[in-house]
């Protein structure tokens, strides 16, 4: 294959990447943003949401649309209640207190994927994706006759990556608005700014904490649920979405969700690209990198606000 | 009384601030609170909106004891509450701070007419983020934000603060009519001739221990009192 559709093909892998990321990394930066957690425990909330897909999908049974979007519906909800009980029992005790959640959540990671593989136990199951068609793709190029499209051999991509990719940006713009346009956002971002005049403005915060956090936990399975049909359920598979998710959030600032899509974007696609011109581990290794950088020179972040 | 401590004892975690403070405001009242820095004006005023722990003693509002409510319905029984260096939301535009205070008991639109009547300058900056507007606009929308609640006390914690005259003169006519709405004042204010201008009685507090309490009239009589508690 040419250059060109190369480089096409490489761009859609790492949209879907990078869909699937924004949703994981959102949900890590609402969760830090408004309640200042530290959530160690988010690529397990990532994982449980594919494992639970796994398990609706395999006692649905019919067509596999069916058990596909029951999942999709189901998993995020199961998942949001697993971490407001979290939060209830566990992150509230402790006071939210910055240092003592970051080894809550840490215990909460091994507990999440040790029972995860006790139950679900250590193999990697597929669930299969609702529809799932091969759509080939079209390069151009200047030939005897001027411009034409051609179809190259080996550039495709399938419906169901497409649909990825829309279902993202779907609810992102949803989280958006939520937190722009409705009331329980507006007491979210009160909170987010400062905690003690919310409480003094009669806002709930502990009812808001234990939202944001299920809210948080949801969009990763939400994340999940969607690449599952593409990467299996795995009871391990929590680890690199949480470092890319970090990497996200700290490149698009900590709390800024425009940053966290716009960095999830960049950082997937890049990705994406690296990892079929290079090698995946070079794409880490750039990432990594990055985030250095961007630690350095602009600590709040590409679009965090500089705050004490 | 609209608002009365009973021997309120509270701080932050173990060091231990205020030590059996009792103090009382009543509608229509200003009550101001002097004292050194680190006296505990401002631990009273976050212990009455319960954000720090009340070891022991009452704090009733209209009779009713809202010491023991959770700290989210404290604003909710009626207290507004103006912090020292504003506080505002930042990232909110004007309007939606104003939103939080009006959700606070459900304040309807003419409540926020009302307040917007008396900070006719924020009815022009309402979609603006908070953090833009001067100094002086910021003190106004913090009081506006507390009057959104429509309360029935008012905390104010040094609400001149870096302001230039003109603000001050606003923000005082502001709180004297409050005081005719029947609304309880309660004041911290470092300046005297602030304190002299506006407020009915004054509160003297040192190390976290009531001082005396005296009326304006009685003050101006015994300026050496001022002295002692706030003179350096």
């Amino acid at each position: 294959m040419e250059f060109g559709p190369h480089l096409l093909l490489a761009t859609l892998e790492g949209a879907v990447t990078a869909a699937v990321l924004a949703l994981t990394a959102v949900g890590l930066s609402l969760v830090f943003g408004v309640m200042r957690v530290v959530n160690i425990a988010h690529g397990e909330f990532y994982m449980l949401g594919a494992v639970i897909a796994w398990y609706v999908a395999h006692m649905m049974g019919g067509h596999p649309a069916l058990g596909f979007f029951l999942a999709l519906v189901l998993a995020p909800l199961l998942v949001g209640a697993i971490a407001v009980l979290a939060d209830v029992i566990i992150l509230k005790r402790v006071d939210y207190d910055p240092e003592r959640t970051i080894v809550a959540t840490i215990g909460l990671l091994y507990i999440i994927q040790q029972l995860t593989l006790m139950t679900y136990g250590p193999e990697a199951r597929p669930v299969e994706a609702p529809f799932n068609s091969r759509i080939a793709l079209p390069w151009f190029e200047w030939g005897e006759n001027g411009f034409q499209f051609y179809y190259p051999w080996g550039l495709s991509t399938t419906s169901y990556k497409l649909a990825v990719i829309g279902a993202a940006g779907v609810v992102l713009l949803g989280v958006w608005a939520m937190m722009t346009r409705t009331k329980v956002g507006l007491l979210m971002r009160a909170t987010q700014a400062d905690r003690d005049m919310a409480l003094a403005f009669g806002i709930p915060v502990e009812r808001v904490y234990a939202l944001v956090f299920g809210i948080g936990a949801a969009l990763a399975a939400l994340g999940a649920v969607l690449i599952v049909p593409i990467q299996q359920a795995h009871y391990l598979m929590g680890a690199d979405p949480l470092l890319l998710a970090f990497i996200v959030v700290i490149i698009g600032g900590l709390g800024s969700l425009p940053g966290t899509v716009l960095a999830a974007l960049f950082i997937g696609l890049s990705d994406g690209i690296i990892s079929v011109f290079f090698s995946p581990t070079l794409a880490k290794i750039l990432a990594t990198l990055l985030v250095g950088l961007v630690l350095v020179w602009r600590p709040q972040g590409l679009f965090g606000t500089r705050t004490a | 009384m609209m608002l009365e401590l009973r021997k309120i004892n509270s701080g932050y975690g173990a060091a231990q601030v205020l030590r059996d403070v009792s103090l009382s405001v009543a509608p229509g009242e200003i009550l101001c609170l002097l004292g050194r820095n680190g006296a505990g004006k401002t631990t009273t005023m976050q212990t009455i909106m319960g954000l720090l722990p009340l070891m022991s003693g009452k704090i009733l509002l209209d009779g009713r004891d809202v010491g023991a409510l959770p700290t989210h319905e404290v604003p909710r029984a009626g207290i507004g509450y103006i912090p020292q260096g504003r506080r505002l939301f930042t990232g909110l535009s004007v309007a939606q701070n104003l939103e939080i205070g009006l959700q606070v008991r459900n304040s309807g639109r003419e409540v926020l007419d009302e307040v917007l009547d008396l900070f006719p300058r924020l009815r022009e900056r309402m979609s603006q983020p908070a953090q833009t507007l001067s100094g002086g606009e910021q003190q106004m929308l913090a009081t506006a934000r507390a009057l959104c609640i429509k309360p029935k006390v008012l905390l104010l914690d040094e609400p001149t603060e870096g302001l230039q005259p003109s603000m001050i003169e606003a923000i005082r006519q502001v709180i004297v009519k409050m005081r005719e709405a029947g609304v309880a004042i309660l004041l911290v204010e470092q300046r005297i001739e602030a304190v002299l201008s506006v407020a009915d009685r004054v509160a003297f507090i040192e190390n976290g221990r009531n001082g005396e309490t005296m009326t304006v009239a009685e003050m101006r009589a015994n300026p050496h009192v001022v002295d002692r508690y706030v003179g350096v």
